[in-house]
């Protein structure tokens, strides 16, 4: 049994340790925001936020997150980073087919709550781990330096 | 999933009139309108043959609500938001109260080109233009009569507005109201609906926000992978190494050890490894120990296809596209200035982000598929035949779709037939998931094509001659398109090469179509993407031969029948600053190509960084006719503009023996934040019918890109991807 701590809220699961904890989210508690893409860390769709550090969930181990805060794209909104995100999303029109928007917006998330104004070259490095096909990466940028703004404004 | 049930139930009520809705079901007497609205219904089992002449787009709930029924798949194109445009405009209703719900399969929904329900070919909005306006005018026109009956008033006395209608008198009522008593009126002859002109239009040409936006950043949209059916197996497969190989040892022991594996099954798609999770059922399918026998005859090999089809293309191919005065006479003519030069282009997979995944749950009388799929009828055919019954007692229930780019509109439904043989199998739910190795090697990608061209040039530069030879595979032969190939030439082997827009005398377009072990499909602008490179690349070489600006070259070859793509040059030399100075180290490259009805031009901004090309900034200009949401097209062009730089810079599927070398992101590199250009986009305004979107603005940007280095560095660029195995090759 692991004791899980995922949106504020204690889950306990009966799975083996080394399962990932993608799995562990999307096939034991039908949390399904967050995405397989890759299954090796290379595509980012699995972003969740472990003590507010951008971390690819189909590699870690779920005995890994044990005494971590877990945060999934279905809690990011607790957060005033997480809303801004989601908001300046909306309005820069992000998402296109939308299947890597939850770990884009994790990964987005954990940069702006750290970095209050991040440059572009800074935007590159938080956001190169995560792929999207439909390319909207030029909305991506635009929509982080909104959100930064919007928090800053908001401060 | 319970949500699809609910919504199906509630269309069905609605249906029978208990809902207090109006089910909008053109050009038919009430009473068989709801026969048919029924028939449309997937619960309805066994009627939904009935008639062509149907149209169930409308329902409009005592709340306003206004439900779309929707027969188009959104992979991210933004169609739920374009037909919601089309329909709210005439149906005068807020666009605040449209909703979406997925239609099921019926010959309604089917496309009006072809027999069959499927989103492809960048076509939605330009077939779905009058139809989905027709469909909003005309429950408008209803409401109205509702309205009237009641006040008593003659209807041409009301007008709608934001789902309201108003009376002579100051009497109003909200849509809402007057549903239930429209949907009860028999609808106007289609000959008395009167559709919008266009100086009147409130939502078409306006950049609406995506209608779907906001459960895709609050992770509650629901991909096919994402259904949850009660009692559900998941599923992953060994599948052939190479296409054809047939396992001939299976060992399962330590594949059954694995905990939470249930069964092992051995079926006509490989060896599947069935589990109460994802995480179990891969490694269980790791854990398999397989002998694969390969199937017999040639073994695919990359290289050796090549060479064999540059050798091929040597030869006077037999299938003409085009022929227009004497190539092989003017090529032999002296004095003439003579260019040739072989374009190249791999095996690419389509590589969207959510990998193919299916749920099936397979039973004695009744079969439910939940899939993103953009071939709906063609797959629920597919699931009857395996599951031994008949079409009307499959359920195909659409999902958003985590990317298409063509792959998700498989011919032979690949993805849904071995989810439906195995829940046939199993006798319960499963949920078959794709890794995406398997997605990768799973097949059905973009032909490899060589194209051979040849030209020749007068002395004042004009192009006197130009011979294009395609040698490729057939993606129509054997599908259910085959219909469109005629005299033995499939259209998509040489569309945007049969088509070449300049001006020349001696044009002849020819075609080897070659058969190999290897399956293909359309792939994101289908033939397009190929022959816009070797077209616009070389068109190019000529320019440079004939020592003229390559835009101003391509401007002197546009007769006045090109008129779209003259202005089209216009535009996107003012806006690219064509001629202007650059910053040290860079330099544009410019193309031009029409397909799906629409003519992209795009200039590429590039400069040499670590030895390696980056594209810095790409300038497009469209003409897709009307722009019914001009935010949606801008999305398109960067989307096509980058899904078109990740093949030209990355992109290629290579075998050796027999099998595809590529698997994953490392390997199969695509575009990333720190690559991606800045895109400004750029939309011709035109009163014609729209065209399509999508794709258009796919063909141009390798030939951009590659011009542009040419212009760099003098290197052409005559083979693709750029970038093979890290490193940048001519």
């Amino acid at each position: 049994m692991q004791k899980l701590e995922i949106n504020g809220k204690i889950r306990q699961v009966d799975v083996e340790p080394e399962m990932p904890l993608l799995w562990v989210l999307r096939d034991v508690l039908d949390m399904t925001g967050t995405k397989f893409g890759c299954g090796v860390a290379l595509c980012g769709a699995c972003t969740v936020h472990m003590d507010g550090v951008a971390t690819r969930s189909c590699v870690l181990p779920v005995a890994s997150a044990v005494g971590h805060k877990i945060v999934t794209i279905e809690g990011v909104s607790a957060s005033k980073a997480g809303r801004a995100v989601q908001a300046a999303w909306i309005a820069a029109d992000v998402p296109q087919c939308g299947y890597c928007q939850s770990g884009q917006i994790m990964s987005a998330t954990s940069l702006i709550a750290k970095n209050k104004a991040p440059t572009d070259a800074e935007i590159d490095s938080a956001m190169s781990g995560n792929i999207c096909r439909c390319g909207v990466y030029n909305r991506i940028r635009a929509a982080i330096h909104k959100a930064a703004a919007d928090i800053g404004e908001a401060a | 999933m319970n949500e699809a049930i609910a919504s199906r139930r509630e269309f069905l009520r609605s249906a029978a009139g208990a809902g207090g809705g109006l089910i909008l079901a053109l050009a038919l007497p009430p009473a068989t309108r709801l026969s048919a609205a029924a028939a449309a219904s997937s619960t309805a089992a066994g009627s939904a043959a009935a008639a062509n002449s149907i149209n169930a787009f409308v329902k409009i709930g005592a709340d306003d609500t206004v439900t779309l029924v929707m027969h188009k798949s959104e992979m991210g194109q933004g169609i739920y938001t374009g037909l919601s445009q089309l329909l709210a405009e005439e149906l005068d209703c807020d666009m605040g109260r449209v909703r979406i719900e997925t239609a099921p399969v019926a010959a309604v929904y089917n496309h009006p080109m072809f027999p069959m329900q499927f989103t492809g070919g960048s076509m939605s909005i330009a077939s779905c233009w009058t139809s989905l306006r027709m469909a909003g005018a005309t429950a408008r026109a209803m409401l109205i009569q509702a309205a009237a009956d009641q006040w008593q008033v003659a209807p041409d006395t009301c007008r709608a507005e934001r789902s309201m209608v108003f009376g002579p008198d100051g009497q109003k009522a909200r849509f809402g109201q007057l549903a239930e008593a429209a949907g009860k009126l028999p609808p106007p002859d289609p000959k008395t609906v009167v559709l919008k002109p266009q100086d009147e239009f409130a939502l078409i040409g306006k950049p609406i926000k995506r209608i779907e936006a906001k459960e895709k950043v609050n992770g509650s949209g629901e991909f096919g992978l994402d259904v949850r059916v009660p009692g559900m197996l998941r599923a992953v497969l060994a599948r052939p190494p190479a296409l054809g190989s047939t396992p001939t040892r299976i060992d399962d022991t330590a594949a059954r050890a694995v905990p939470g594996v249930i069964k092992v099954v051995s079926f006509s798609a490989g060896v599947a490894v069935v589990a109460r999770n994802t995480h179990a059922a891969r490694k269980g399918r790791d854990a398999l120990v397989i002998e694969w026998q390969a199937a017999p005859g040639p073994v695919l090999d990359t290289e050796r296809m090549r060479s064999d089809y540059r050798k091929l293309s040597l030869a006077l191919a037999p299938l003409v596209a085009r022929n227009d005065g004497d190539v092989a006479a003017a090529l032999r003519s002296s004095g003439t200035k003579h260019l040739e030069a072989f374009y190249e282009v791999p095996f690419l997979a389509h590589a969207p982000m959510e990998p193919l995944n299916c749920v099936a749950d397979c039973r004695a009388d009744r079969c439910d598929v939940w899939t993103g799929t953009q071939m709906q009828s063609p797959d629920r055919a597919a699931a009857a035949a395996v599951a031994g019954l008949s079409p009307e007692q499959v359920f195909i229930h659409t999902t958003l779709l985590g990317g298409g780019f063509g792959r998700r509109a498989n011919p032979a439904s690949d993805f849904v037939r071995e989810a439906v043989e195995l829940s046939k199998k199993l006798k319960t739910p499963v949920q078959i998931v794709w890794t995406r190795e398997d997605d990768m090697h799973g097949g059905w990608y973009r032909p490899l094509w060589v194209n051979r061209l040849q030209a020749a040039l007068g002395t004042d530069g004009k192009l006197l001659a130009w011979h294009h030879t395609v040698v490729g595979q057939s993606i129509m032969a054997g599908t259910n398109m085959q219909g469109m190939i005629k005299d033995g030439i499939d259209p998509t082997s040489v569309e945007g090469a049969a088509e070449l827009p300049y001006s020349i005398p001696n044009v002849r377009v020819d075609l080897h179509t070659t058969t190999a072990p290897v399956r293909v499909q359309w792939w994101r602008s289908v033939g397009h993407s190929h022959t816009a490179f070797a077209v616009e690349s070389f068109i190019d070489e000529c320019a440079v031969a004939a020592a003229i600006d390559p835009l101003e070259y391509r401007r002197s070859l546009l007769g006045g029948k090109q008129q779209r793509r003259r202005a089209v040059l216009e535009l996107l030399a003012e806006k690219s600053g064509w001629g202007q100075p650059l910053p040290a180290g860079r330099a544009r490259g410019i193309a031009i190509h029409e397909s799906f009805g629409s003519v992209v031009g795009e200039v590429a901004e590039v400069s040499m960084q670590n030895g390696l090309p980056r594209v810095h900034r790409v300038v497009a200009v469209i003409d897709c006719g009307m722009a019914v949401n001009p935010q949606m097209i801008a999305a398109q062009l960067e989307s096509a503009i980058n899904y078109g730089l990740s093949a030209a810079l990355y992109g290629e599927i290579t075998f050796a023996d027999g099998k595809p070398q590529q698997a994953n992101f490392d390997t199969y590199q695509v575009i990333r934040m720190n690559e991606a250009p800045l895109v400004e986009a750029h939309i011709l305004p035109s009163k014609e019918a729209p065209s399509g979107v999508g794709e258009p603005g796919l063909p141009p940007i390798a030939p951009a890109v590659g011009n542009a280095i040419f212009a760099l560095t003098q290197e052409r660029i005559r083979r693709l991807p750029m970038i093979r195995g890290g490193k940048f090759v001519v």
